[in-house]
Formats: C-alpha cells, sequence, structure tokens
C-alpha cells in the first residue's frame, strides 16, 4: 500500500522542553489515523510540524512524498487543515468564507463556483450561503470549516479535534463525513479524546510525554504484550453494585487493575486466574447474579496502561 | 458589600504578574515622563536661521554674534541671494532670514541709522512671536549702546517681516499638522489592530496553512487601510480649507501624493506593531507607545530646534516629524517638490524598513 504520510524521528524542542520526541510513523493511503493522546503530551506541535507551521528540531517528514520542510509551499496545496479552535471569519457569510478560501488556494472562478456546491453538498450546507457564520450552531461551524479546508481537494486532511464540544448527533454526522472522504482517497489525520471516535480509525497513534508510545491498528494494540503482561489476562464482570466490586477485587492480589465500565468491570488478572475463580471470589463475598467472561481489552485500556507504565518508568 | 472583594483582588494581582505587559507598566511611564518633560518645559530657543550678509565688516559680524547670543536665533547657514534667503524659509530649513544691508558698518559709524532685516516664517505664531520680539529688542539695546539716539530714531532698526501667516493665527500652525497626526493614530489603529485580531481568532493560524505568501498577506491587508487612509485625508483637507480657512498655498496634487507616501510608514508601523502583540488589549499599548512620541516630539506642539539635543536627535526617527514638515510646507509656505523630496525620500525609507521588518517578524511559522 501506498504510503502518504511519514515521519522519521520527528523532534521539536522549544527551548529545554522537549515536546515532541523521536516521533515516526507511516500512514498508507485512504487511511484514518486517530492520533491521540493527553492534552500537552505534543499531539498539536506534531501536526503544526506535518502542516508547515512548525520546523521539527530534528527528523523529516514526507506527505505524499513531499519533503514538508523543502518544499513547504508545495506541502500546503496537498493539504487541508482543520484546527483546534474554530477559525473562520464570524463576521463573514458561509459563501462569503467559502469563496475567500478557494481564492486563498488559487482557484479559478468556474472551479471555485464548482467545488463550492461540491462542498456545500457534502457537509450539508445547503440553503445557507448567505447566513452569518456566527448564527451557525457549533455543528454546522464546523461542517463549514471542514467544506473550507477540503475546497482544493487535498490528498490529505488534518482535524485537530474535530468533534470537541458539539453534540453527539452532530458528531455522528462528522465522522460519516470523515468515513466518505476516506473511501474517496483521503487521507485523515484526526486527533481526539474519545475513545469511541478511536476505535473507529482504521490506525491509532497514541502519544504520551512528548513520546510515541504506541502505533498500529486498535486490534492489534489490544493484543501487545505490554498490555497483557506474563501471561495476564483481561476479563468483564457484569455484575451489581460495581463501585463496592470494584474496591474489593483491586485488593485482591491476583488483580493488576480494575476499572469501571457503565454496568461492568475491566480487570487485568495475572497468570493463572480465570473466570471462575474472579466470579467465585466475588460470590464469596455476597454477589449471587454476575456474570464474569475473558475479553479483549478496550482501546481506553490500553492508553491507560500505557500511561501507567510510563509515568511509572518516568517517575522512577 | 464587599463579599469577595479579597479574592477578586488577589487573582487581580495574579494575572497582573501573570501578565508580559506588565514589565513594561512602570517603564513606559518613567520613560515618557523623561522624554516629554524635557520636551515640553523647553521655551522657543536655538531657531534654525540664516544670514545674508552684505556688509561683510566687523560690524555686521558682531551684530550676527549678538542675534545668536539672543538664544533666539542659531545661525545654521550664510546665504548669498535674496532668492537664497528666502528659499532656505520655505523649504523649512530655516525659520528666520537675517539680511544686513551694504552700507551697514558705514552708516553705524557716521552715526545714521543702520537698518537690518528679518525676515521670520509665521507659520508657527509662538515661536514667529518670540523672534519678532527678541529681534526688535536687540535693536532696542544696539540703540541704547550709542548716544544721541531716542526711542523715536534708533540706531540700529530691525525691520521684521513675517512671511506667511502675516495675522499670527495658531490654526493656520496647528490644523496641518494635526492632519499629520490624526492620519497616523488611524492607520496605525486600523492595521495594527486587523492583524493582532486574527491573531487572537485563530484565524492567522488557517491562513498559514494556505499557499497565501507572507507578502501576500500583508499587502493584502495593507491596501484597503491605504484607500481608507486616503479619503480621509482629502476629507480632513476640505475641512481645515471650508471650516477652519486654512487655505492650501501649494500643490493639492503633490500634497495628495506626499500624504500616500506617508501612509506607506504608518500602515508599516502598524503591521510591525501587531508583530509584538498576542491580542488587542496588548495592541493598544504598543501602538499608544509608539504614537505619544510622534505626538509631542514631531514638532507637532513644540518646536522641535529648542528641544534638547538628544530628543531632537529623537525626533528624527519619528515618520511624522517628517509628514508634518511636508504639510506645513505646503500648505503654509507654498513649498514645492524641490523642497520637500528629501522628506518624501526619508518618508519612503521608513516605509520600506517597516514593511521589510514586518516580514521579518511576521512568522510564517508559528515557532
Amino acid at each position: 500500500m501506498e504510503t502518504v504520510i511519514q515521519a522519521q524521528r520527528l523532534t521539536k524542542r522549544f527551548g529545554d522542553l522537549v515536546a515532541v520526541r523521536d516521533v515516526s510513523f507511516q500512514i498508507p493511503r485512504g487511511e484514518i489515523f486517530g492520533f491521540l493522546g493527553p492534552n500537552g503530551s505534543g499531539k498539536s506541535t506534531v501536526i503544526r510540524m506535518l502542516c508547515g507551521l512548525l520546523q521539527p528540531t530534528a527528523g523529516r517528514a514526507e506527505l505524499d512524498g513531499v519533503d514538508v520542510v523543502a518544499e513547504a509551499e508545495e506541502v500546503k496545496r496537498r493539504i487541508g487543515y482543520m484546527s483546534q479552535r474554530f477559525s473562520l471569519y464570524e463576521d463573514l457569510t458561509v459563501e462569503e468564507n467559502l469563496d475567500f478560501y478557494g481564492a486563498a488556494y488559487g482557484l479559478r472562478p468556474a472551479r471555485l463556483a464548482e467545488r463550492c456546491r461540491a462542498v456545500v453538498e457534502l457537509a450539508g450546507l445547503e440553503g445557507r450561503a448567505t447566513q452569518l457564520v456566527h448564527t451557525l450552531s457549533g455543528g454546522f461551524k464546523q461542517r463549514l470549516a471542514l467544506a473550507c479546508s477540503l475546497l482544493h481537494e487535498p490528498k490529505i486532511l488534518f482535524l485537530d479535534e474535530p468533534t470537541a464540544g458539539i453534540d453527539p448527533v452532530a458528531r455522528r454526522e462528522i465522522w460519516d463525513l470523515l468515513f466518505r472522504l476516506a473511501q474517496e482517497g483521503t487521507t485523515l489525520f484526526v486527533t481526539t479524546h474519545y475513545m469511541d471516535e478511536a476505535e473507529r480509525c482504521s490506525q491509532v497513534g497514541y502519544i504520551y510525554h512528548s513520546k510515541l508510545v504506541a502505533c498500529g491498528k486498535p486490534q492489534d494494540l489490544k493484543r501487545l504484550p505490554e498490555i497483557t503482561p506474563g501471561g495476564a489476562e483481561w476479563f468483564e464482570v457484569l455484575c451489581e453494585e460495581t463501585t463496592r466490586a470494584l474496591g474489593l477485587l483491586r485488593d485482591n492480589p491476583a488483580v493488576i487493575d480494575a476499572t469501571i465500565f457503565g454496568e461492568s468491570i475491566h480487570l487485568l488478572a495475572r497468570e493463572g486466574t480465570d473466570a471462575e475463580m474472579i466470579s467465585g471470589f466475588l460470590r464469596a463475598a455476597g454477589w449471587t447474579r454476575l456474570e464474569c467472561r475473558p475479553v479483549l481489552p478496550s482501546l481506553e485500556d490500553v492508553f491507560v496502561t500505557l500511561t501507567r507504565r510510563h509515568r511509572a518508568q518516568l517517575g522512577g | 458589600m464587599f463579599r469577595g472583594l479579597w479574592a477578586v483582588m488577589w487573582k487581580e494581582i495574579l494575572h497582573i504578574r501573570r501578565d508580559p505587559a506588565t514589565r513594561f507598566v512602570f517603564a513606559i511611564p518613567l520613560i515618557e515622563l523623561l522624554l516629554f518633560g524635557y520636551a515640553i518645559e523647553m521655551d522657543v530657543k536655538n531657531i534654525s536661521s540664516v544670514v545674508f550678509d552684505l556688509d561683510r565688516q566687523m560690524e555686521s559680524r558682531a551684530l550676527i554674534k549678538e542675534f545668536e547670543s539672543t538664544r533666539y536665533f542659531r545661525v545654521i547657514l550664510e546665504v548669498y541671494s535674496d532668492r537664497d534667503l528666502e528659499q532656505a524659509i520655505v523649504s523649512g530649513r530655516a525659520k528666520a532670514g537675517i539680511k544686513i544691508p551694504p552700507n551697514y558698518s558705514r552708516d553705524l559709524v557716521n552715526g545714521r541709522q543702520a537698518t537690518v532685516q528679518v525676515l521670520i516664517d509665521g507659520s508657527d505664531s509662538t515661536t514667529a512671536l518670540r523672534l519678532l520680539q527678541a529681534s526688535q529688542a536687540l535693536g532696542f539695546l544696539k540703540s541704547l549702546e550709542r548716544e544721541g539716539f531716542t526711542q523715536d530714531l534708533m540706531a540700529v532698526e530691525v525691520r521684521p517681516r513675517l512671511l506667511f501667516n502675516p495675522n499670527l493665527e495658531s490654526a493656520n500652525f496647528f490644523v496641518p499638522g494635526l492632519i499629520g497626526i490624526l492620519l497616523q493614530l488611524v492607520t496605525v489603529f486600523l492595521t495594527a489592530f486587523s492583524v493582532v485580531r486574527e491573531r487572537e481568532r485563530g484565524t492567522l493560524e488557517q491562513l498559514l496553512v494556505t499557499p497565501i505568501s507572507k507578502g501576500g498577506l500583508i499587502v493584502g491587508k495593507l491596501l484597503p487601510y491605504c484607500a481608507i487612509g486616503f479619503i480621509q485625508t482629502g476629507l480632513v483637507l476640505l475641512v481645515m480649507v471650508l471650516l477652519f480657512r486654512v487655505p492650501i498655498h501649494g500643490s493639492v496634487s503633490l500634497l495628495l501624493l506626499l500624504s500616500g507616501i506617508f501612509l506607506i510608514p504608518a500602515l508599516g508601523m502598524g503591521i510591525v506593531i501587531s508583530t509584538f502583540a498576542s491580542n488587542q488589549g496588548e495592541a493598544m499599548q504598543v501602538s499608544v507607545l509608539f504614537l505619544l512620541p510622534s505626538i509631542l516630539l514631531s514638532g507637532f506642539i513644540f518646536p522641535r530646534e529648542s528641544m534638547p539635543l538628544v530628543i531632537y536627535l529623537l525626533s528624527f526617527l519619528i515618520p511624522a516629524t517628517y509628514f508634518i514638515e511636508i504639510l506645513r510646507g505646503i500648505i503654509l509656505r507654498g513649498a514645492g517638490w524641490a523642497a520637500l523630496w528629501d522628506e518624501a525620500l526619508v518618508l519612503l525609507s521608513f516605509g520600506v524598513l517597516f514593511i521589510a521588518l514586518s516580514v521579518l517578524r511576521f512568522k510564517k511559522r508559528l515557532g
């Protein structure tokens, strides 16, 4: 498969602070790459370096075969960028914003009109051409921002938390749009804090404390040896009074880690522990109705485990 | 009644401590007080003057020395024709011209009344009035030194003549200068804010990922404000002529052309200011820092020649200084291109400098 985004040992220092350290990854065409990590871990810095907004201190990156530092201007024609903050002109209308960004990318009038129609249709902005942007809802603002970033038909689209702060329906609609774009061959690079969004990505990278600590398909990450060390196993326990059960389970020496997932508990148990032993332990403590079965860890389990491991390493 | 006062006050102190602008909070008033305190308390003195000495005797030399020792006049140049004498004043190089006739020393020695002519640029009424009084007092003093002369028949009669603004109306002096200051105020603020607003709202970052170039961005932002500045110039000139009754003695088209040239450094300054500020509040502070000196040190209110040397030299670094010179030159003295090309050249250089500086400072990359 053709690689469209390639980062090799990207590093960015701001004075003494290392914001991004030795980050490498490869993303094939038409994939949705989910980029995750706590706030301040270096996500936006990586995006900014890939978009040519920041110069890397070391390492290099290529987008569609073009070096982001040496040919920054060439890269700009191939990428679309939707920043974390809504960044269109609120005092202009939908149409005026589209026209401005189209002209900024050098689209000729006839082509611009054609592209405007296409992105308006794609983003579902019909009938809003003359509406002032500050009167749009959050979801529609995001759709407009997306529409603007698609005018010049970029091969690669960077989206920095595109769904932050918008309602679940609008969120679903944005993702439907992203899938459609990926199907048409656009490569998407998306940062998010939502685990359900991460699960939808074809590949995810997890950055913690300026280092890329995991990168791969969600299914592969769940099978990483660091996540289930030394024959340990993940279980899901369905029971009542989950909070009290969690406390007991955490005190059990066979349990390495446990956390609540809605009505159930996810736990990582040491080698040799099976579902029967866990249900037996809870039954002995007075639970009657419960169910326990081995599961794959969720992405949240993966990231929380990785974060703890790295925090422990950094701490000592 | 004051519930939460302490909490709010403490929070505010924390804000102030964190705010990078705080570094300048105490420095700004001190610097400006020093600058302006000196400029403001200055009396009229050391006014640039030219001398046309047709007599060239010991007596005439002594008279020039005496003019200088009043400390109102400072002879910067000697000229050799009436035309040069007047031209020095029209061009703005000098504000006074002393003409000593060929028979000055002979008349003086033979006990006849000697006359001296003093041409004074009347456009700055305050300065002109002082020079008028000083030159007449000098004539009176010279007469007292000699016997046989009364107040009616003085040994040396100094005949002052006011060029331009013969009625010494202060509006004539202040209004053209005010036009320069206002034009600068508006254009600097408009451009500085238009860039900072984009930075503040995050739209600048979006612009930087498009293929728009730095030059395209800066000039594209400047041009509309250029047009606004030009229309403003026309409007204020109209009000000046119609309402304040200050006639334009020189060429109106030259005035408009040179105003256009002044807009380049003014707008460029706005962009430079915007590169120092990350929000509109900071832009305001930096703008004031830039604009106050141009109000007080440009010669708009106080004659630059009277300022202490350091501040006088500083006034050369202010574009408004040259523009006010141009405005007064054309409007009050009817000066032409020949007298003003050097000011125009300096303004143009400032313009190029500011635009280059803004392109350099304007980080295309956010890091």
